[in-house]
């Protein structure tokens, strides 16, 4: 298996309603992380697209309309989807044209453009369930996320006022983020008393309609080693997808993050996550999405993120926990669905080069990972890099 | 590419217009089951999952969600590649060639006739800007696009025709076939036209059906049943969709694409080295532009070499002996899948009355229709 190492990343601002079409956020994105690779398109060998439902930017085969932007005319593209967890797998299809000897570089690009989907893209929602049995109830996604909401609440006995916390943290941490779309000073009486979008969740628990683009840069070894030093290298990555039948699953605990996760650390050699991973962002559409998914990564015992979040040990000025989330994540930075996942695993990049600017974490991080999550709540996606 | 890498299963449902009896889920599962049992294996050997799937094709939002149960892949790796089964089959083997996996799973699929009004589907892939305002049905592209290729390439549009002929008797011997027929040039031609000079019998009308492939790493080989095809060059190359800026005469992408394949198979004239061709006959002129673009046919020959018979069941190069879309059905990006069906049975010699006597070698070719430029070659052979 070959090595893999991140050369570069760039983001454009996430915001609702860009001016900018899809074409061009890509190029945005693109241009920035190749600057920061000190390369030019020339240098990339092939090209990797990830963006969720066509129905946001309401065009039949996006991967196509958008690779002009993405730099890939003329060369290998291809297009992945897991639904949300599209913006973490992005990097793992970059590695696998690279572990595999086809190629020596990869641009990966990930865009999304919700704002075209009108009313409102939980319209587009709909039609992710099952044409017979749900799609005729009406139901969106808000409804789905605070029933499953619900069930880690009742089966751990989670107060509300917890879950609330991680929007405060993450709009908090946002605010450093130059992307950020949605960060600030909140209280958790102010997210507990926003409008409810669907009980419990409220408005300040659920990530905005974001439009935005992400690109990072990822080389074989003897590229990497050519291009410089102190790189940062792909550890582990794992994805795992679980039954499309949601409603057979516990939705207290997501076990295709734990596969995910477990695949990633046996790549990365980890035995021991919660010493060997030093910063982490999780995906938080939702406020509990975030503990929800520290469980699932191993990093916190079943129904015990919380706690731990109330100790302070997911803050990123922590020095003996864990930071969680220090870009702000999709609750502060916005969420254009995979370029939302793919800023993730920028931030690690940024975090372990110690280039996080204001947002950079006040312990020593060697190794981070980044997770997403996607399709029918049912499918997780983990990168792991470290240096 | 770093190690070889094999086809080991093939499992897939007859082609149909309609298929009332089974949801896509339930061909899909038929497909599998059909793959796993010609492998030799069973799901819980399956290390990973590749699926090829559009959205609007099937009119599910994140059509991911809706893999893994019917494969026999809950809590496996597994997912989606919006691209047609080259890019598929591409993506397979490189999963392979990482050193991660020994078993990986390729699966695709069409329900076209779940489609009601399917140039409604092509218009949404049109630039939402500057070209889906105007209204135009999308198949001008491909008039636009055969008007040109003739022009630049000298074909007539009575060779395309015989490309259309051809396909369709070729289909007669193909039980998986839905559109197999004994028509002539001149009926092809004299059809209705869609975009002149393009005619509708030129055209692969759409049908249903699935295929699931069982890939193995070089090591994992022979402990699995299945005969097997190895892949010794695959290659994708996208051009752009863009109409202002793209080539009309040429398939660039083929053209890219084929040279990348033939130099990771070690061909070195392809007309020489390959036994057949399964190339993109989406519409019938598209299968002598690729022609050309693969290095199968001179620039500007393909029409001749066609009315020659070469390209004829018993030429020197049969192209497209299964029927291709034209006689087998046109399956949105599955459409090379079933081209690398056909050369699978083929080199496997289970091809019955339309085998091609010693095929060693052959060459899948693939494009995702309008109104993309990109597309994809796969180089198969046996042992």
């Amino acid at each position: 298996m070959g090595k893999v190492a991140v050369l570069g990343a760039g983001l454009t601002k996430f915001m609702r309603r860009s001016l900018e079409t899809g074409r061009e956020l890509c190029w945005e994105a693109a241009s920035a992380a190749l600057r920061e690779a000190d390369l030019s398109l020339a240098d990339i060998d092939c090209v990797v697209m990830a963006t969720a439902p066509d129905a946001f930017d309401g065009v039949h085969m996006k991967g196509e309309y958008l690779l002009d932007g993405a730099g890939a005319k003329g060369k290998p593209y291809v297009r992945v989807y897991v639904g949300g967890g599209s913006g973490v797998f992005a990097p793992i299809a970059g590695w696998y044209h690279l572990a595999s000897g086809a190629f020596r570089t990869c641009l990966v690009v990930a865009e999304e453009k919700m704002s075209p989907t009108q009313p409102h893209p939980q319209g587009a929602f709909n039609a992710i369930y099952d044409q017979f049995t749900e799609r005729p109830l009406g139901v969106n996604l808000l409804w789905i996320f605070s029933l499953e909401q619900m069930r880690y609440m009742h089966t751990y006995n989670i107060p509300l006022e917890l879950i609330a916390r991680v929007a405060v943290k993450n709009k908090r941490n946002a605010k450093d983020h130059p992307a950020c779309q949605l960060g600030g000073e909140f209280t958790v009486e102010e997210v507990l008393g926003a409008e409810v979008m669907s009980y419990p969740v409220t408005r300040l628990m659920v990530s905005p309609v974001t439009d935005g683009a992400a690109a990072i840069v990822l080389a074989n070894e003897e590229f990497a080693k050519k291009k410089g030093k102190n790189h940062v290298w792909v550890e582990g990555v794992g994805w795992n997808l679980d039954t499309s039948y949601w409603t057979n699953r516990d939705l207290a605990y997501p076990e295709y993050v734990e596969k995910a996760a477990t695949m990633a650390y046996k790549m990365a050699g980890i035995t021991k996550p919660r010493e060997e991973i030093h910063v982490v962002e999780p995906y938080d559409p939702f406020a509990y999405k975030e503990l929800h998914h520290l469980e699932g990564l191993q990093l916190a015992d079943k129904g015990q993120a919380p706690r731990l979040l109330e100790k302070g040990y997911w803050d990123r000025d922590t020095t003996t926990g864990i930071p969680a989330t220090p870009s702000g994540g999709l609750l502060g930075v916005g969420n254009p669905i995979a370029a939302a996942g793919l800023m993730k695993v920028a931030e690690i990049f940024w975090q372990l080069q110690g280039k996080a600017g204001a947002r950079q974490i006040r312990r020593n991080a060697k190794r981070g990972l980044a997770q997403a999550w996607g399709d029918l709540m049912q499918v997780g996606t983990v990168v792991i890099l470290g240096v | 590419m770093s190690g070889k890498v094999a086809i080991v299963g093939a499992g897939y449902t007859p082609l149909r217009a309609v298929s009332p009896e089974a949801s896509f889920r339930e061909l899909i599962f038929e497909a599998a089951v059909r793959a796993y049992e010609d492998a030799g294996i069973t799901p819980r050997d399956i290390d990973a999952v590749v699926s090829i799937a559009e959205d609007y094709h099937d009119g599910t939002c994140i059509m991911d969600e809706y893999t893994p149960d019917q494969l026999g892949a809950v809590q496996k790796p597994v997912h989606t590649v919006t691209g047609d089964g080259l890019q598929g089959l591409a993506v397979a083997a490189m999963l392979l060639q990482t050193g991660a996996f020994n078993v990986v799973v390729l699966e695709g699929h069409s329900k076209a006739s779940n489609l009601r009004h399917p140039a409604h589907v092509e218009a949404m892939a049109l630039d939402p800007t500057y070209v889906r305002p105007h209204g135009w049905h999308p198949v001008f592209v491909a008039g636009l696009e055969m008007q040109r290729f003739l022009h630049d390439a000298g074909v007539t549009a009575a060779q395309t025709a015989r490309v259309a002929a051809k396909n369709k008797r070729n289909a007669l011997r193909n039980p998986l076939a839905a559109y197999p027929a004994q028509v002539s040039a001149e009926q092809v031609r004299a059809s209705r036209p869609l975009a002149a000079p393009l005619t509708e019998m030129e055209t692969a009308p759409p049908a249903d059906g699935a295929f699931v492939f069982v890939l193995a790493s070089e090591g994992a080989v022979s402990r699995c049943k299945g005969p097997p095809v190895f892949v010794d060059g695959i290659a994708w190359i996208s051009d752009t969709c863009n109409l202002f800026t793209r080539d009309w005469g040429r398939a660039v992408y083929a053209e890219k694409a084929a040279r990348q394949a033939y130099e990771l198979a070690g061909i070195r004239d392809p007309q020489r080295d390959l036994s057949f061709a399964e190339v993109d006959d989406t519409y019938a002129y598209k299968e002598l532009q690729h022609l050309e673009a693969l290095g199968l046919a001179p620039r500007g020959q393909s029409g001749r070499l066609l009315e020659q018979g070469v390209f004829d069941a018993g030429g020197r190069l049969p192209v497209n002996v299964s029927g291709g879309c034209l006689g087998c059905g046109y399956l949105h990006d599955a459409s090379p899948l079933r081209g690398v069906l056909e050369a699978v049975l083929q080199l496997r010699g289970h091809a019955g009355e339309r085998q091609v006597p010693d095929a060693r070698r052959g060459l899948v070719s693939s494009w995702r229709g309008i109104p993309t430029a990109t597309g994809g070659v796969a180089v198969l052979s046996r042992r």
